[in-house]
């Protein structure tokens, strides 16, 4: 089985690729081996064009028990509890088929959750896709959902957050990122590190097929019409087969006879090989022909590039096989033993008695060769951000907030987290529908709080910028529940970065994430890369979405986004400026995505949460919500909504009065509060020399806003909800 | 005082009924499907969950494990089993509860707050509740459709099994109310001796007030004190 000279082509490899696997073998790769180096050293296994870049990203803090390299990160919450957190996005195979897509997307994110030997506890998920008028993406987006959903629901794992999205830039390559955490004690923390020459290594779980054949490298370039052809290369998920992998690895792990655990993702039975082999600086040898297969007839290349979903590969004590094959009895599940670590770093693999590939472990796993690739600066931004937009002369204030509360990116989801188990576990605090999710921990009376964020609207404008508001905007969400934020998970969503611009985008993402990481102290813990979101029509748009982690010490402190008690006072955290470009707002105006990215002030931002935080923590508030898209107006309504209850509002600034209104400026919190606690709150504000201002009272049925002595705002709250309530649902059923 | 709550493969609200119990003074303890004996337990649940994936049909499978016997004859001797979604599927496939429960009218899984009218208090989940009561409880199923021939719901009527209809938060049991499609508004019924009932909405899920209400602690609490009652007077004959 030699290749032809031509045959690295076919698996993807450069010219150069392929030379420096000459060079370092010392002989030519035969056909498997090839097929071997083609998944693990694409973009999608290899990180070869970001890694570089990953690596200016902040990734330690005193609280950081694992960061980036393992399968998930892992955080230290206190009272010996770590919670795990990862995203991961399955953008490719949504594209094509959107229900499996989705489904093995979440399926795969479970499953770098339990490997660490954490209890998933939570999922989160953000998805882009075109906008709805359109039936392909209605068509995306009710499957995206219904994958998403069965395969959590499934589980029993409860869905509690997420963002949703749409803009025409997505319409042939949805975003599917999907977030899961867990919890576990300090002690319980498992590792994908093989060691111990002659432990054996055994393979659980789904028998092996033909499905997600080549994943890895089909994720690792553009969609195009053929990629609708595909399908073979998206993988099919079992939920049930999950659920039970899941229990039996927890329970096996209370034996001590795992040594190392790694799940089976993209590139299958390689990656998981050789990236267990090269962390545990040791090598595997595994026979082909013990893999049990769920196809006929199956070569070597296809058992060690399947992506067959629901298999997970253990080392565990020589001797323990039998303790372990019983605990996968119970389950209904099969251990079979396909081979043992040894200690020449190799990774061997056998057909029978026959060495059909012998390579070196961290060659396969760590040492394709990194890109630094060219960028440029996009002529379309100076383009877009010079527009300026005139005001819109004496319009109906009240029928554009009812507009604005209808576009689908503003409207409550509630027609996607309904297909969502968002209860299950009975730990939902605080469910979708809030600015975070907040989950009560059984073993203390602290609660984690989850968001997941990105405005790539901002980012399409400024990267840079429009990635630190990523960043903070997440950590403002938990803020407002009462959460402190801890750590984040990113995932990147770009376009070619083969392409000057696009890796222009993604350069100056990176340096906004890593600039609002350090400020607001969240290290980055885990994450994922996704290039080549384009098609024929062109790129997405720079999409990088940050999944965060927040602690709340006392859940009976939580606080929730909607305003509760009639007579209480409403006070703005922050300041009105105009900032109309990249609003939902200017969008709807004018068609378009256009003007300047909001401005951000980390160290502003950083005090804002600080006095959020101390108010809370104090019992001082009611209520808290974030301002983001569709500024202070549909803050103000969202906060009317769920219990119903009205606000009189009085606005004393001298904007003009659709940027006061529509306008998206950051850091600003809406807070409501007893008038008893008001004095406490302006004292906390003058301490920390940050601005606060009362804007109205909690009360009547209505929304009235005033400005400069004008009642520009007059909606009744019952029918302005029934409108965001309603508004997804009929553009996706009607 | 102790209560069975029993775990299929794909069980998942197991560990919410078995910290229900505990959360409303009882005891509890999981009881893998492979067992053939409830012996030293004084009621039974059927949680909530996917067992076997829900392939074949919600409940097909589970039925056929060695642990449904046991169910059987716990029943059959008058003795408390409550099966909530899952459960409720499991009961119906196993013949110990009639109808059966089809897909949502909508065809999507749901999962939202519901209000359920109580219907009868002849149960022992239901007999310390005051009947025309409302209960705020939630759903979460893709496949909680109720439905049962004209004959059999006329049955049921008359012999007040229908324990709960899902209802507007004053009591309105009209079809504006109704998540899934069920007929007549059905959320639960028992079986005709009153022993068994199954229910899609989830009372383990509301037991307290952190996490969504306390309205499902209703239905552990009658179910303690019938078995309360029980006991006091197998001791007294004793």
């Amino acid at each position: 089985m030699k290749p032809s000279t031509l045959d690295h082509f076919l698996v993807g490899l450069s010219q150069q690729e392929y030379d420096l696997i000459c060079n370092r073998l010392e002989r030519e790769p035969n056909w498997l081996e090839l097929s071997m180096f083609g998944v693990m050293w694409s973009e999608h296994c290899s990180y070869k064009n970001s890694r570089r870049l990953l690596k200016t990203l902040p990734v330690t803090g005193t609280h950081i028990l694992q960061g980036p390299g393992e399968n998930a990160g892992v955080v230290d919450i206190g009272e010996g509890l770590a919670v795990v957190m990862k995203v991961e996005s399955h953008n490719h195979p949504s594209a094509v088929e959107p229900y499996q897509g989705a489904a093995t997307g979440v399926g795969g994110i479970i499953r770098d959750i339990f490997t660490m030997g954490a209890r998933p506890v939570a999922l989160l998920n953000s998805l882009r896709f075109g906008e709805l008028d359109n039936s392909r993406t209605r068509y995306l987006f009710e499957n995206v959902v219904k994958g998403i959903g069965d395969y959590g629901n499934c589980m029993g794992i409860p869905t509690v957050g997420g963002e949703v999205y749409f803009d025409g830039h997505y319409r042939g390559n949805p975003l599917v990122n999907a977030m899961c955490a867990g919890v576990m004690r300090h002690e319980d923390i498992k590792y994908a590190r093989a060691s111990g020459s002659g432990n054996p290594v055994m393979l659980v779980g789904a028998a092996t097929g033909r499905d997600g054949m080549g994943g890895a490298a089909f994720a690792s370039v553009e969609l195009t019409r053929e990629s609708q052809e595909r399908k073979s290369a998206v993988q099919v998920g079992d939920p049930f087969m999950e659920k039970l992998l899941l229990e039996a690895c927890l329970e096996l792990f209370k034996t001590d006879a795992v040594v190392a655990i790694q799940d089976l993702g993209a590139a299958g039975l390689t990656s998981s090989c050789c990236e267990m082999a090269s962390r545990g600086n040791s090598g595997i040898a595994i026979d082909v022909l013990k893999v049990p297969r769920r196809e006929e007839n199956m070569t070597a290349v296809e058992v060690m590039l399947s992506e067959s979903q629901e298999r997970m590969l253990v080392v565990v004590g020589r001797g323990r096989e039998k303790e372990v094959s019983k605990i996968f009895d119970k389950w209904g599940l099969h251990g079979t033993v396909i081979g043992e670590v040894t200690d020449d770093c190799l990774l061997t693999i056998l057909e029978g008695s026959q060495v059909v590939a012998k390579l070196p472990a961290r060659l396969l796993a760590d040492e394709a060769p990194m890109f630094t690739r060219s960028s440029r600066k996009p002529e379309y931004i100076e383009e877009k951000t010079v527009f300026e937009m005139v005001e819109v002369a004496g319009g109906d204030m009240n029928s554009l907030l009812a507009r604005l509360l209808q576009r689908p990116s503003i409207a409550s989801k509630e027609w996607v987290y309904e297909q969502y188990d968002y209860m299950v576990r009975t730990g939902t605090v605080t469910g979708p529908g809030s600015d975070a999710a907040v989950i009560g921990l059984r073993e203390a009376k602290k609660a984690i709080a989850f968001t997941i964020d990105g405005n790539s609207s901002y980012c399409y404008l400024d990267p840079f910028k429009g990635s630190a508001i990523a960043v903070a905007e997440a950590a403002r969400n938990l803020v407002c529940s009462g959460a402190k934020p801890l750590a984040i998970t990113d995932g990147l969503n770009f376009g070619s970065p083969e392409r000057e611009e696009i890796f222009w985008q993604f350069e100056e993402s990176i340096a906004g994430i890593a600039e609002a990481c350090r400020v607001l102290e969240t290290p980055v813990i885990s994450g994922n890369v996704s290039f080549y979101n384009e098609t024929e029509e062109g790129a997405i748009f720079p999409t990088p979405i940050i999944g965060m982690l927040g602690l709340i010490e006392d859940v009976s402190k939580t606080v929730r986004s909607h305003f509760k008690n009639e007579g209480d006072v409403i006070v703005l955290l922050g300041e009105n400026t105009v900032e109309l470009g990249g609003s939902e707002y200017l969008k709807m105006m004018a068609g378009d995505t256009l003007g300047k990215c909001p401005n951000i002030d980390l160290e502003r931002e950083r005090l804002l949460h600080t006095l959020c935080l101390e108010a809370i923590n104090e019992r001082l508030l009611t209520s808290a919500h974030d301002c983001s898209e569709g500024g202070l107006a549909i803050a103000l309504a969202e906060c009317c909504f769920f219990e119903g209850i009205g606000a009189d509002i009085t606005l004393r600034d001298t904007l003009r009065a659709d940027a006061l209104l529509f306008g998206e400026a950051q850091s600003r919190i809406v807070v409501s509060l007893d008038n008893s606690k008001l004095t406490r709150l302006e004292e906390l504000s003058d301490n920390l020399d940050f601005p606060i201002e009362i804007i109205g009272r909690v009360g009547g049925d209505s929304l009235k806003i005033r400005i400069g002595g004008n009642e520009v705002i007059s909606s009744p709250v019952r029918e302005m909800e029934k409108h965001w309530r309603e508004a997804v649902k009929c553009a996706v059923e009607y | 005082m102790k209560t069975a709550i029993i775990v299929f493969p794909g069980s998942n609200c197991d560990l919410d009924a078995f910290n229900a119990i505990l959360q409303c003074g009882g005891e509890a303890e999981y009881v893998w499907h492979m067992e053939r004996e409830l012996e030293g337990f004084d009621a039974v649940i059927l949680p909530g969950g996917f067992s076997y994936g829900d392939y074949l049909r919600c409940g097909a499978i589970a039925r056929f494990s060695p642990i449904m016997e046991a169910v059987k004859k716990f029943a059959d001797s008058g003795r408390p089993v409550l099966g909530i979604c899952n459960g409720f599927q499991i009961l119906t496939e196993a013949g110990l509860l009639p109808g059966t429960l089809l897909r949502n009218k909508n065809l999507k899984f749901i999962c939202k707050g519901t209000f359920l009218k109580v219907e009868s208090t002849c149960t022992p989940f239901t007999s310390m509740i005051e009947k025309g009561r409302i209960l705020k409880i939630p759903v979460a199923h893709g496949d909680g459709n109720y439905f049962v021939d004209n004959s059999t719901l006329k049955d049921l009527e008359e012999n007040n099994q229908i324990v709960f209809r899902y209802s507007s938060p004053n009591g309105d049991t009209s079809s504006l109310f109704n998540p899934n499609g069920s007929i007549s508004n059905i959320a639960g019924v028992s079986n005709l001796r009153g022993n068994v009932l199954g229910m899609m909405p989830h009372p383990e899920r509301v037991v307290n007030v952190l996490t969504g209400g306390t309205d499902g602690s209703f239905i552990f609490r009658s179910l303690f004190s019938m078995l309360e009652g029980v006991i006091a007077s197998e001791a007294v004959n004793s």
